[in-house]
Protein backbone atom coordinates (compact mmCIF):
# COMPACT_ATOMS: atom_id res chain seq x y z
CA UNK A 1 0.00 0.00 0.00
CA UNK A 2 2.60 2.44 0.84
CA UNK A 3 4.36 1.36 -2.17
CA UNK A 4 2.10 2.69 -4.76
CA UNK A 5 1.17 6.05 -2.32
CA UNK A 6 4.72 7.20 -2.48
CA UNK A 7 5.19 6.86 -5.44
CA UNK A 8 3.13 9.70 -6.53
CA UNK A 9 3.52 12.05 -3.64
CA UNK A 10 6.12 15.24 -3.37
CA UNK A 11 9.60 14.52 -2.67
CA UNK A 12 9.61 14.63 1.08
CA UNK A 13 10.58 17.91 2.14
CA UNK A 14 12.58 17.35 4.93
CA UNK A 15 15.61 15.02 2.97
CA UNK A 16 15.31 17.42 -0.52
CA UNK A 17 17.78 20.46 -0.55
CA UNK A 18 19.33 19.15 2.38
CA UNK A 19 21.69 16.25 0.88
CA UNK A 20 25.31 17.57 0.53
CA UNK A 21 27.42 16.15 -2.08
CA UNK A 22 31.44 15.82 -0.29
CA UNK A 23 34.80 13.88 0.82
CA UNK A 24 34.82 12.28 3.85
CA UNK A 25 37.97 14.45 4.37
CA UNK A 26 36.06 17.50 4.16
CA UNK A 27 33.14 16.39 6.08
CA UNK A 28 35.15 15.27 8.87
CA UNK A 29 37.66 18.47 8.55
CA UNK A 30 34.12 20.86 8.87
CA UNK A 31 32.72 19.00 11.96
CA UNK A 32 35.98 18.98 13.51
CA UNK A 33 37.33 22.53 12.84
CA UNK A 34 33.24 23.81 14.14
CA UNK A 35 33.43 22.19 16.91
CA UNK A 36 37.09 22.62 18.62
CA UNK A 37 36.80 21.89 22.53
CA UNK A 38 39.43 23.57 24.25
CA UNK A 39 42.10 22.59 26.94
CA UNK A 40 42.64 26.34 28.86
CA UNK A 41 46.30 26.27 29.84
CA UNK A 42 45.99 28.85 32.02
CA UNK A 43 49.49 30.25 33.47
CA UNK A 44 49.20 33.66 33.73
CA UNK A 45 47.76 36.99 32.51
CA UNK A 46 46.94 35.74 29.11
CA UNK A 47 44.69 33.79 30.84
CA UNK A 48 42.28 36.49 31.63
CA UNK A 49 42.07 37.58 28.34
CA UNK A 50 41.40 33.79 27.43
CA UNK A 51 38.67 34.31 30.08
CA UNK A 52 37.24 37.33 28.40
CA UNK A 53 37.00 35.80 25.02
CA UNK A 54 35.10 32.41 26.21
CA UNK A 55 32.28 35.73 28.12
CA UNK A 56 29.92 37.10 25.89
CA UNK A 57 31.08 40.28 24.78
CA UNK A 58 33.77 38.44 22.42
CA UNK A 59 31.67 35.38 22.97
CA UNK A 60 34.26 32.18 21.14
CA UNK A 61 31.00 29.86 21.24
CA UNK A 62 30.51 31.65 18.10
CA UNK A 63 33.27 29.70 16.52
CA UNK A 64 32.17 26.41 17.99
CA UNK A 65 35.11 26.50 20.67
CA UNK A 66 33.19 27.68 24.05
CA UNK A 67 33.27 24.05 25.87
CA UNK A 68 36.23 24.60 27.79
CA UNK A 69 37.69 20.78 28.74
CA UNK A 70 39.13 20.80 32.26
CA UNK A 71 39.60 17.41 31.25
CA UNK A 72 42.54 16.87 28.61
CA UNK A 73 40.84 13.13 27.89
CA UNK A 74 37.92 15.60 26.31
CA UNK A 75 39.35 18.03 24.16
CA UNK A 76 40.83 19.04 21.29
CA UNK A 77 42.73 22.60 21.18
CA UNK A 78 45.41 23.48 23.67
CA UNK A 79 45.15 26.65 24.48
CA UNK A 80 48.43 27.16 26.29
CA UNK A 81 48.53 30.90 27.90
CA UNK A 82 50.70 32.56 29.93
CA UNK A 83 54.51 31.92 31.43
CA UNK A 84 55.62 28.82 31.19
CA UNK A 85 57.87 27.84 33.90
CA UNK A 86 60.63 24.99 33.25
CA UNK A 87 58.78 23.59 36.82
CA UNK A 88 55.04 24.18 35.42
CA UNK A 89 56.78 22.62 31.48
CA UNK A 90 56.32 18.74 32.41
CA UNK A 91 53.19 19.07 33.35
CA UNK A 92 51.79 21.22 30.61
CA UNK A 93 53.53 18.72 28.00
CA UNK A 94 51.79 15.69 30.66
CA UNK A 95 48.62 17.15 29.64
CA UNK A 96 49.03 17.33 26.09
CA UNK A 97 50.45 13.43 26.54
CA UNK A 98 46.69 12.89 27.76
CA UNK A 99 44.61 14.41 25.55
CA UNK A 100 43.59 12.30 22.57
CA UNK A 101 44.28 12.53 18.64
CA UNK A 102 43.65 14.44 16.86
CA UNK A 103 44.34 17.69 18.86
CA UNK A 104 46.05 21.52 18.02
CA UNK A 105 47.92 23.62 20.00
CA UNK A 106 47.66 27.24 20.28
CA UNK A 107 50.49 29.70 21.72
CA UNK A 108 48.60 32.64 23.50
CA UNK A 109 51.27 35.72 23.35
CA UNK A 110 54.47 36.56 23.56
CA UNK A 111 55.87 33.96 26.73
CA UNK A 112 54.45 31.00 25.44
CA UNK A 113 55.39 31.45 21.79
CA UNK A 114 58.58 32.61 22.75
CA UNK A 115 59.40 33.27 26.26
CA UNK A 116 58.38 36.88 25.95
CA UNK A 117 60.36 39.55 28.25
CA UNK A 118 61.26 36.42 30.65
CA UNK A 119 64.82 35.49 29.49
CA UNK A 120 65.27 34.19 32.28
CA UNK A 121 66.76 30.60 34.28
CA UNK A 122 63.12 29.69 35.33
CA UNK A 123 60.99 30.09 32.18
CA UNK A 124 60.91 27.89 29.02
CA UNK A 125 61.81 29.88 25.80
CA UNK A 126 58.48 29.34 23.84
CA UNK A 127 56.00 25.74 24.57
CA UNK A 128 57.13 24.64 20.88
CA UNK A 129 60.18 23.22 22.98
CA UNK A 130 58.14 20.60 24.27
CA UNK A 131 54.99 20.16 22.44
CA UNK A 132 53.92 20.77 18.65
CA UNK A 133 52.32 24.39 18.37
CA UNK A 134 49.92 25.23 15.35
CA UNK A 135 49.31 28.86 15.64
CA UNK A 136 51.15 31.61 17.57
CA UNK A 137 49.20 34.55 18.64
CA UNK A 138 51.34 36.96 19.14
CA UNK A 139 50.70 40.32 21.79
CA UNK A 140 51.40 40.58 25.61
CA UNK A 141 48.78 39.61 26.45
CA UNK A 142 46.98 39.45 22.98
CA UNK A 143 43.35 40.97 22.72
CA UNK A 144 40.42 38.29 22.70
CA UNK A 145 40.20 39.46 19.23
CA UNK A 146 43.46 38.51 18.51
CA UNK A 147 42.75 34.69 20.08
CA UNK A 148 39.51 33.91 17.81
CA UNK A 149 42.06 35.39 14.45
CA UNK A 150 44.19 32.73 15.95
CA UNK A 151 41.04 30.62 16.57
CA UNK A 152 39.96 31.08 13.09
CA UNK A 153 43.56 30.53 11.56
CA UNK A 154 43.31 27.03 12.68
CA UNK A 155 39.95 26.40 11.69
CA UNK A 156 41.67 27.10 8.00
CA UNK A 157 44.95 24.99 8.80
CA UNK A 158 42.24 22.22 9.82
CA UNK A 159 40.06 22.94 6.60
CA UNK A 160 42.87 21.53 4.61
CA UNK A 161 43.69 18.81 6.56
CA UNK A 162 43.72 15.18 4.50
CA UNK A 163 43.31 11.62 6.00
CA UNK A 164 46.27 9.04 5.79
CA UNK A 165 44.89 7.21 2.91
CA UNK A 166 44.37 10.92 1.14
CA UNK A 167 48.51 11.44 1.83
CA UNK A 168 49.15 8.20 1.16
CA UNK A 169 47.56 8.68 -2.54
CA UNK A 170 48.61 11.72 -3.67
CA UNK A 171 52.29 12.44 -1.54
CA UNK A 172 53.26 15.05 -3.42
CA UNK A 173 50.42 17.54 -1.70
CA UNK A 174 51.43 16.47 1.98
CA UNK A 175 51.76 20.31 2.95
CA UNK A 176 48.47 21.74 4.66
CA UNK A 177 49.17 24.86 2.48
CA UNK A 178 48.44 24.14 -0.85
CA UNK A 179 45.06 22.38 0.62
CA UNK A 180 44.17 25.58 2.30
CA UNK A 181 45.31 28.49 -0.80
CA UNK A 182 42.78 26.13 -2.80
CA UNK A 183 39.88 26.36 -0.11
CA UNK A 184 40.30 29.99 -0.75
CA UNK A 185 40.89 29.76 -4.20
CA UNK A 186 37.53 28.51 -4.73
CA UNK A 187 35.80 30.72 -2.50
CA UNK A 188 37.32 33.56 -4.05
CA UNK A 189 35.66 32.13 -7.28
CA UNK A 190 32.58 31.67 -5.99
CA UNK B 1 57.23 51.95 73.08
CA UNK B 2 58.40 52.63 69.28
CA UNK B 3 60.56 51.20 67.33
CA UNK B 4 63.47 53.40 67.29
CA UNK B 5 63.31 53.25 71.81
CA UNK B 6 62.85 49.23 70.59
CA UNK B 7 66.12 49.57 68.89
CA UNK B 8 68.02 52.14 70.77
CA UNK B 9 67.52 49.65 74.14
CA UNK B 10 68.61 46.90 72.15
CA UNK B 11 71.64 48.32 70.88
CA UNK B 12 72.88 49.51 74.45
CA UNK B 13 72.54 45.92 75.38
CA UNK B 14 73.57 43.91 72.55
CA UNK B 15 77.80 44.26 71.70
CA UNK B 16 78.43 45.52 68.62
CA UNK B 17 74.78 46.63 67.51
CA UNK B 18 73.86 49.71 65.65
CA UNK B 19 71.16 51.35 64.90
CA UNK B 20 70.85 52.85 61.28
CA UNK B 21 68.27 55.67 60.84
CA UNK B 22 66.62 56.67 56.98
CA UNK B 23 63.68 58.31 56.19
CA UNK B 24 61.82 57.49 59.52
CA UNK B 25 63.15 53.99 59.06
CA UNK B 26 65.20 52.18 62.05
CA UNK B 27 67.36 49.34 60.92
CA UNK B 28 69.63 47.77 64.18
CA UNK B 29 72.72 45.83 62.68
CA UNK B 30 73.81 42.94 64.81
CA UNK B 31 76.39 39.60 64.40
CA UNK B 32 75.20 36.56 63.20
CA UNK B 33 75.79 35.30 66.88
CA UNK B 34 73.16 37.40 68.65
CA UNK B 35 70.82 38.04 65.97
CA UNK B 36 68.36 35.08 67.47
CA UNK B 37 68.33 36.48 70.71
CA UNK B 38 67.65 40.27 69.29
CA UNK B 39 64.99 38.49 67.24
CA UNK B 40 63.40 36.67 70.41
CA UNK B 41 63.73 39.64 72.16
CA UNK B 42 62.01 41.83 69.66
CA UNK B 43 58.35 39.60 69.63
CA UNK B 44 58.75 39.35 73.28
CA UNK B 45 59.97 42.34 75.11
CA UNK B 46 58.86 44.74 71.99
CA UNK B 47 55.62 43.68 70.89
CA UNK B 48 56.69 42.76 67.03
CA UNK B 49 54.24 40.07 66.09
CA UNK B 50 54.59 39.82 62.73
CA UNK B 51 57.30 39.02 60.81
CA UNK B 52 57.23 40.77 57.31
CA UNK B 53 59.98 39.16 55.13
CA UNK B 54 63.11 37.43 55.62
CA UNK B 55 65.54 38.03 52.86
CA UNK B 56 69.20 38.01 52.07
CA UNK B 57 71.80 40.05 50.02
CA UNK B 58 74.68 39.01 48.14
CA UNK B 59 77.52 41.33 48.02
CA UNK B 60 79.35 39.73 45.55
CA UNK B 61 83.12 40.61 45.85
CA UNK B 62 83.03 41.95 49.82
CA UNK B 63 83.97 40.02 52.66
CA UNK B 64 81.62 38.98 54.09
CA UNK B 65 79.77 38.05 51.09
CA UNK B 66 76.03 37.84 52.43
CA UNK B 67 73.96 39.54 54.68
CA UNK B 68 70.43 38.96 56.07
CA UNK B 69 67.41 40.91 56.31
CA UNK B 70 64.50 40.43 59.14
CA UNK B 71 61.70 42.62 58.49
CA UNK B 72 59.74 42.91 61.42
CA UNK B 73 56.18 44.67 62.15
CA UNK B 74 53.66 45.60 65.16
CA UNK B 75 50.14 45.08 64.46
CA UNK B 76 49.50 47.16 68.08
CA UNK B 77 51.52 49.88 67.36
CA UNK B 78 52.12 49.88 63.34
CA UNK B 79 55.69 50.33 63.11
CA UNK B 80 58.59 48.25 61.93
CA UNK B 81 61.61 47.46 62.59
CA UNK B 82 64.37 46.09 60.26
CA UNK B 83 67.37 43.51 61.59
CA UNK B 84 70.36 42.86 59.55
CA UNK B 85 73.19 40.79 59.73
CA UNK B 86 76.38 40.01 57.82
CA UNK B 87 77.08 36.52 57.44
CA UNK B 88 80.17 34.77 55.23
CA UNK B 89 79.81 32.03 52.64
CA UNK B 90 80.58 29.06 55.40
CA UNK B 91 78.41 30.32 58.03
CA UNK B 92 74.58 29.32 58.78
CA UNK B 93 72.09 31.78 60.56
CA UNK B 94 69.81 30.26 62.95
CA UNK B 95 66.36 29.34 62.06
CA UNK B 96 63.67 31.78 63.70
CA UNK B 97 60.46 29.51 62.21
CA UNK B 98 60.03 28.41 65.99
CA UNK B 99 59.68 32.44 66.62
CA UNK B 100 57.62 33.07 63.72
CA UNK B 101 55.95 30.33 62.06
CA UNK B 102 56.18 31.86 58.40
CA UNK B 103 59.57 32.20 58.56
CA UNK B 104 59.88 28.67 57.82
CA UNK B 105 58.95 29.39 53.77
CA UNK B 106 60.77 32.37 53.82
CA UNK B 107 64.17 31.02 55.00
CA UNK B 108 63.25 27.86 52.23
CA UNK B 109 63.16 30.59 49.64
CA UNK B 110 66.41 32.48 50.91
CA UNK B 111 67.97 28.43 50.85
CA UNK B 112 66.59 27.82 47.18
CA UNK B 113 67.83 31.26 45.44
CA UNK B 114 71.07 32.23 47.62
CA UNK B 115 71.87 28.51 49.34
CA UNK B 116 72.33 29.82 52.32
CA UNK B 117 70.93 27.03 54.99
CA UNK B 118 69.38 27.62 58.44
CA UNK B 119 70.50 26.08 61.76
CA UNK B 120 67.41 24.00 62.92
CA UNK B 121 64.98 24.35 60.37
CA UNK B 122 62.57 21.74 60.30
CA UNK B 123 62.73 21.53 56.47
CA UNK B 124 65.19 22.57 54.60
CA UNK B 125 64.41 22.19 51.04
CA UNK B 126 63.46 24.17 47.91
CA UNK B 127 60.68 25.78 47.42
CA UNK B 128 60.51 27.52 44.03
CA UNK B 129 62.85 25.44 42.23
CA UNK B 130 63.12 21.59 42.55
CA UNK B 131 64.74 19.40 44.76
CA UNK B 132 68.04 18.25 42.56
CA UNK B 133 68.31 21.67 40.66
CA UNK B 134 72.22 22.13 41.14
CA UNK B 135 72.27 26.02 40.81
CA UNK B 136 71.09 28.92 43.34
CA UNK B 137 69.74 31.30 40.74
CA UNK B 138 69.61 34.96 42.95
CA UNK B 139 73.43 34.35 42.97
CA UNK B 140 75.24 37.43 41.84
CA UNK B 141 77.66 35.18 39.98
CA UNK B 142 74.51 32.98 38.42
CA UNK B 143 73.72 34.10 35.03
CA UNK B 144 70.16 35.88 34.45
CA UNK B 145 70.17 33.31 31.66
CA UNK B 146 70.50 30.18 33.69
CA UNK B 147 72.23 27.55 32.77
CA UNK B 148 72.07 23.75 31.83
CA UNK B 149 70.41 21.22 34.12
CA UNK B 150 68.96 17.88 33.26
CA UNK B 151 67.17 15.48 35.24
CA UNK B 152 65.51 13.38 33.54
CA UNK B 153 61.70 13.21 33.82
CA UNK B 154 61.86 15.67 36.45
CA UNK B 155 63.05 18.92 34.65
CA UNK B 156 65.27 20.71 32.57
CA UNK B 157 66.38 24.31 31.85
CA UNK B 158 68.48 25.46 28.86
CA UNK B 159 69.51 29.02 28.89
CA UNK B 160 67.85 32.07 27.44
CA UNK B 161 69.05 34.24 25.08
CA UNK B 162 69.56 37.03 26.27
CA UNK B 163 70.70 39.21 23.42
CA UNK B 164 72.58 41.62 25.55
CA UNK B 165 69.06 43.07 26.72
CA UNK B 166 68.76 45.07 29.75
CA UNK B 167 68.98 43.62 33.38
CA UNK B 168 71.49 41.65 32.73
CA UNK B 169 73.95 41.21 35.48
CA UNK B 170 77.75 40.63 35.02
CA UNK B 171 78.98 39.00 38.12
CA UNK B 172 82.21 42.21 39.29
CA UNK B 173 82.35 43.84 42.65
CA UNK B 174 81.87 47.01 40.43
CA UNK B 175 78.88 49.49 41.14
CA UNK B 176 75.37 48.44 40.69
CA UNK B 177 75.59 50.80 37.71
CA UNK B 178 77.95 48.87 35.89
CA UNK B 179 76.82 45.46 37.01
CA UNK B 180 73.37 45.83 36.23
CA UNK B 181 73.14 48.82 33.27
CA UNK B 182 69.67 49.95 31.88
CA UNK B 183 71.16 49.20 28.34
CA UNK B 184 73.84 47.41 27.01
CA UNK B 185 75.41 47.56 23.79
CA UNK B 186 74.39 45.34 21.34
CA UNK B 187 77.44 43.21 20.00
Amino acid sequence: MADTQQAVVTPDSKVEGNVIFTRVDSAINWMRKNSLWPMPMGLACCAIELMATGASRFDISRFGAEVMRFSPRQSDVMIVAGTVTYKMALAVRRIWDQMPEPKWCIAMGACASSGGMYRSYAVLQGIDRLIPVDVYVSGCPPRPEALLEGLMKLQRKIEGEQSTLAQLRNPNADDDTDAVTEIEAAKANA
Amino acid sequence: MNAQQAAEKLSADIDGAKVVEFRDEHTLIVTRDTAKDVLRRCRDEFGFDFLTDVCSLDHFGDDPRFEMVYELYSMERHDHLRIRFPLSEEEKPDTVSDLWPTANWHERECYDMMGIEFEGHPDMTRILMWEGYPFFPLRKDFPLAGRESDMPDVAFTNPAPLAGGPFVTSPSDASTLHREPRSREMD
